[in-house]
């Protein structure tokens, strides 16, 4: 029960208070360019939790169980692109092979995903964090993506009412975009303190 | 952009500001936008990122542009990364023996250089094209434009927020500082608004020349977004 707590506590933490987005601003090139419309945030925002769960874990293990044993350290950066690189190759191979449909959704994604800060994010800041079991890598690595989504969701709603708006002349375009994202984080800092 | 120009010098000269001003990537071009907002809270940190993203922009476009003849198409992006990740893991070690306190406050923003667009579409738009002297002279432009706009959102935040700029006081005594200028709040808004000022200063020196006569409509603003995708 402690354990499942922690876990919880964990997931929560990325999801709402330490969001990627609005607390360490990584992500922020597709939070800003890809959230016009929502159903295309969704949609970028789900092949980034699918990549972040599957690469965070990956580049644990690689680093838990290969390149700390073997005081390999100094390569971390490189192996960490590599996999997750390959990993966003390994998806695109595979969703078009078995889910057409679904690639036919994620399709101009995917290959952007692997420059995406959000995914070589998390791989170091489980590191950072101290991330001690594989159960905790992966809680967490999938509870960014989906902080993720939530923070593109929003702003992309948020985008499509402002569109309609009488914004000022000078603003219109990145300017309001970016204000919008500062409001937002602002509301979101509520949730610091909620969890140490 | 560059090939149109005729003589070398001109060539030159073209890569080398292009970046500075007219294809600023933080303030034209919108890419690379994590540094922008994460490090400046002052100017220290901010101009030692600039720094760094000038050395890995310089070494890897070099790199590129040398070994542009080898590319193949499906492993570009593959080839440019690791590249990047080379050097950024000697910029990395290099904070971390000679600016140690530096090195602790940038943290994981040092090796998320490596995903910073700015690199990769350097080396995708000019380095795997150009030969090498061009592809120096275009990233030292876009890290000098880079490290210019970092410079500037640091000091008006550092500014506002403490009342110091580079760790000299220079508000007087009574200035109560602005502490949601070191939050994620400050960064946004600081660089929306340098943005809408931007967008009227230029709008000021475009508007009589494309439509002096013309009623008041509202395209003006749009030369803003060409590339934000």
């Amino acid at each position: 029960m402690d354990r499942f707590m922690t876990l919880l506590m964990g997931f929560l933490s990325v999801v709402l208070v330490n969001n990627f987005v609005f607390t360490k601003f990584l992500g922020t090139c597709p939070y800003l360019g890809v959230s016009g419309r929502i159903d295309r945030a969704l949609g970028m925002g789900l092949a980034v939790t699918f990549v972040t769960a599957l690469s965070g874990t990956l580049t644990w293990m690689v680093d838990a169980w290969v390149l700390t044993p073997l005081h390999l350290e100094i390569t971390r950066y490189i192996c960490y692109i590599v996999i997750i690189a390959g990993a966003v190759q390994l998806v695109e191979m595979y969703v078009r092979r078995f889910f057409p449909s679904l690639y036919e959704a994620f399709g101009i994604f995917l290959p952007l995903i692997s420059t995406n800060c959000v995914i070589l994010g998390i791989c170091l800041f489980l590191d950072v964090w101290g991330t001690d079991n594989l159960l905790e890598a992966v809680v967490v690595s999938t509870g960014t993506g989906i902080g993720f989504t939530v923070a593109i969701c929003i702003m992309a709603a948020i985008r499509e009412e402002l569109a309609l708006a009488d914004v000022p002349e000078a603003l219109q375009g990145a300017p309001i975009t970016l204000i919008t994202a500062g409001l937002l984080t602002l509301a979101f800092m509520g949730f610091a303190g909620m969890i140490k | 952009m560059a090939s149109s120009n005729g003589s070398a010098s001109g060539l030159y000269s073209e890569a080398l500001f292009a970046g500075i001003w007219r294809e600023n990537p933080t303030f034209r071009l919108m890419i690379g936008m994590c540094p922008p907002l994460a490090v400046t809270t002052a100017v220290k940190p901010a101009l030692t990122m600039g720094l760094s993203v000038i050395f890995v922009l310089i070494c890897s476009n070099l790199v590129v542009s040398l070994m542009r003849n080898l590319l193949k198409p499906h492993l570009r992006i593959i080839m440019f990364t690791v590249t990047i990740a080379t050097f950024v893991t000697v910029c990395d070690l290099f904070l971390k023996a000679y600016l140690p306190t530096m090195s602790e406050i940038l943290g994981a923003y040092v090796p998320l250089i490596i995903v910073n667009c700015i690199i990769i579409f350097r080396a995708e738009a000019c380095a795997s094209k150009a030969g090498p002297v061009v592809s120096i002279l275009d990233g030292l432009g876009m890290g000098v434009g880079f490290t210019l706009a970092l410079c500037i959102l640091s000091a008006v935040r550092e500014l506002l927020a403490t009342g110091h700029v580079f760790d000299i006081p220079v508000m007087p005594k009574a200035f109560v500082p602005w502490l949601a200028m070191q939050m994620p709040v400050g960064a946004f808004v600081t660089l929306g608004l340098i943005l809408g000022l931007i967008n009227v200063l230029t709008r000021k020196r475009t508007v009589p020349e494309e439509e002096p006569e013309a009623a008041p409509a509202p395209p003006a603003a749009e030369p803003q977004l060409p590339a934000t995708a």
